[in-house]
């Protein structure tokens, strides 16, 4: 079983050399600490920033420089900064190659809940709509099961949604998991030492499993 | 040129009534009119529709003008960090819109362009599609929104000219330039205001005939909403 550094390890892997990358907050922030080394990533902030670089140093932080999680940033060699509306043309126009966000429920079809529990104080969605209906490349980053240990992988979704059919690929701390078009979770890899019944148990939605399914491999 | 140049963020806004539709720029507390913020609670305008992408924090930004009873409605697209905007939410006493934040910006920037509406696929099935047109353009569903209907603009850049012409700076930009562009009255402050001529044409974000009034702020707090650092090896 993962911890939140393995999901974030093995999402990396996801990345590939040349890609436009936006991270959602949370887990996904993390992916940025495992990017391969001789990969080149432009990390996106949809507040108005490409080539989002790393924390900046005590004493250096810049008022006006933020990520979208409000975070102190710092730019990069190439970084480039621009309005909100631009911003979300370049993704709308899916000029960012991959989004990785978190999410309180998927489904089967790729239907994303992650902004709303009802009875509980909304804050809202942020971009995380506009992601996720634009977006070429979705991967979800979350807990397989919640905390009163129900399935995040379900048939249909019962939370509010935040986008439908959009989600391609899920990374959980039990196993990979692909959302095959036709529906249904397809599993790719465990996590190490998870048994594909131990996923089964844990994967509400319809779950399809070859009979031998890798384990991941972390270099 | 013609001369924009208000006194101070009192005459810049001196003219906003009980009920009108503000924009004010800013993401969190990043790049926010710090000064007309301060000039609207002196004033005590109240009944305010508000259209900012969110709504500050208990005490700094729009939350000082929810403490003081004057927000009747925020249009935002995340509203968290709040306790008092909480409060008032739960009480029925705000009424809150949350619309996606890429549409937020869009609805600024087609009112700007003179554009009626938009059409965009952020929120398609879900509760955001509840009520609006839905059409298909080469096999994908889009909502239409409409263009923003604001009363005044407030916005804040770095550096500003007399002409009304500005520069923002960093990731303070954010949405005050999309949001310059659709206030049928722009008000601009400025952490530096300088005489036309002196800013290059070439570096302008924002030409001056969006712009209505324009004054040098006094003060800014620019506080951080979250203060993340690393340490040096």
């Amino acid at each position: 079983m993962l911890d939140k550094d393995g999901i974030a390890k093995r999402i990396a892997k996801e990345i590939k050399d040349g890609f436009y990358v936006n991270l959602g907050i949370g887990i996904p922030t993390l992916v940025a600490n495992y990017i391969p080394a001789g990969i080149n990533v432009v990390l996106q902030s949809e507040n108005g920033l490409l080539g989002m670089g790393p924390f900046p140093f005590e004493g250096e932080e810049d008022a006006d420089l933020i990520n979208a999680g409000k975070q102190t940033i710092t730019t990069l060699p190439g970084s480039s900064i621009f309005d909100s509306a631009l911003s979300f043309g370049m993704i709308r126009s899916q000029k960012i190659d991959l989004t990785i966000l978190g999410a309180m429920e998927v489904s089967e079809n790729g239907d994303i809940a992650n902004w709303k529990i009802p009875g509980k104080m909304v804050k809202g969605m942020g971009g995380a709509m506009d992601l996720v209906a634009s977006a070429k490349n979705i991967i979800v980053a979350m807990q397989h099961v919640n905390k009163a240990g129900e399935s995040k992988l379900l048939p249909k979704c019962t939370l509010p949604l935040t986008g439908v059919n959009c989600i391609k690929k899920i990374v959980t701390e039990l196993a990979v998991l692909d959302v095959l078009p036709e529906g249904g979770f397809k599993l790719i890899e465990r996590a190490p030492g998870v048994s594909v019944d131990y996923i089964r148990q844990a994967t509400t939605g319809k779950l399809f499993a070859d009979d031998n399914v890798p384990e991941m491999i972390f270099d | 040129m013609i001369n924009k140049v208000v006194s101070g963020a009192d005459e810049a806004i001196s003219d906003i009534e009980n009920g009108n539709t503000l924009m004010l720029g800013g993401f969190g507390l990043c790049g926010i009119p710090e000064n007309c913020i301060t000039a609207l609670v002196k004033k005590g305008v109240k009944d305010l529709t508000c259209i900012s992408n969110n709504a500050g924090v208990d005490d700094f930004g729009i939350g000082l003008m929810l403490q003081q009873r004057q927000v009747k409605k925020m249009i935002s697209s995340y509203v968290g960090e709040n306790a008092e905007f909480e409060r008032q939410l739960l009480s029925g006493e705000l009424e809150v819109e949350l619309i996606p934040q890429g549409t937020l910006a869009t609805r600024c920037m087609a009112s700007g362009y003179g554009m009626p509406a938009i059409f965009t696929p952020a929120g398609v099935g879900t509760e955001v599609a509840e009520g609006k047109e839905v059409r298909n353009f080469n096999g994908k569903d889009y909502l239409m929104e409409y263009a923003f209907d604001a009363d005044f603009a407030i916005v804040k850049a770095w550096k500003g000219d007399t002409a009304g012409n500005l520069i923002f700076r960093s990731t303070s930009r954010n949405f005050n330039p999309v949001m310059a562009m659709a206030g049928k009255i722009t008000i601009a402050e400025v952490e530096e205001l300088v005489e036309a001529g002196e800013l290059d044409p070439d570096h302008i974000h924002t030409p001056g005939v969006f712009v209505h009034r324009i004054f040098q702020g006094a003060g800014y707090e620019k506080r951080i909403e979250q203060r993340t650092v690393r340490t040096k090896n």
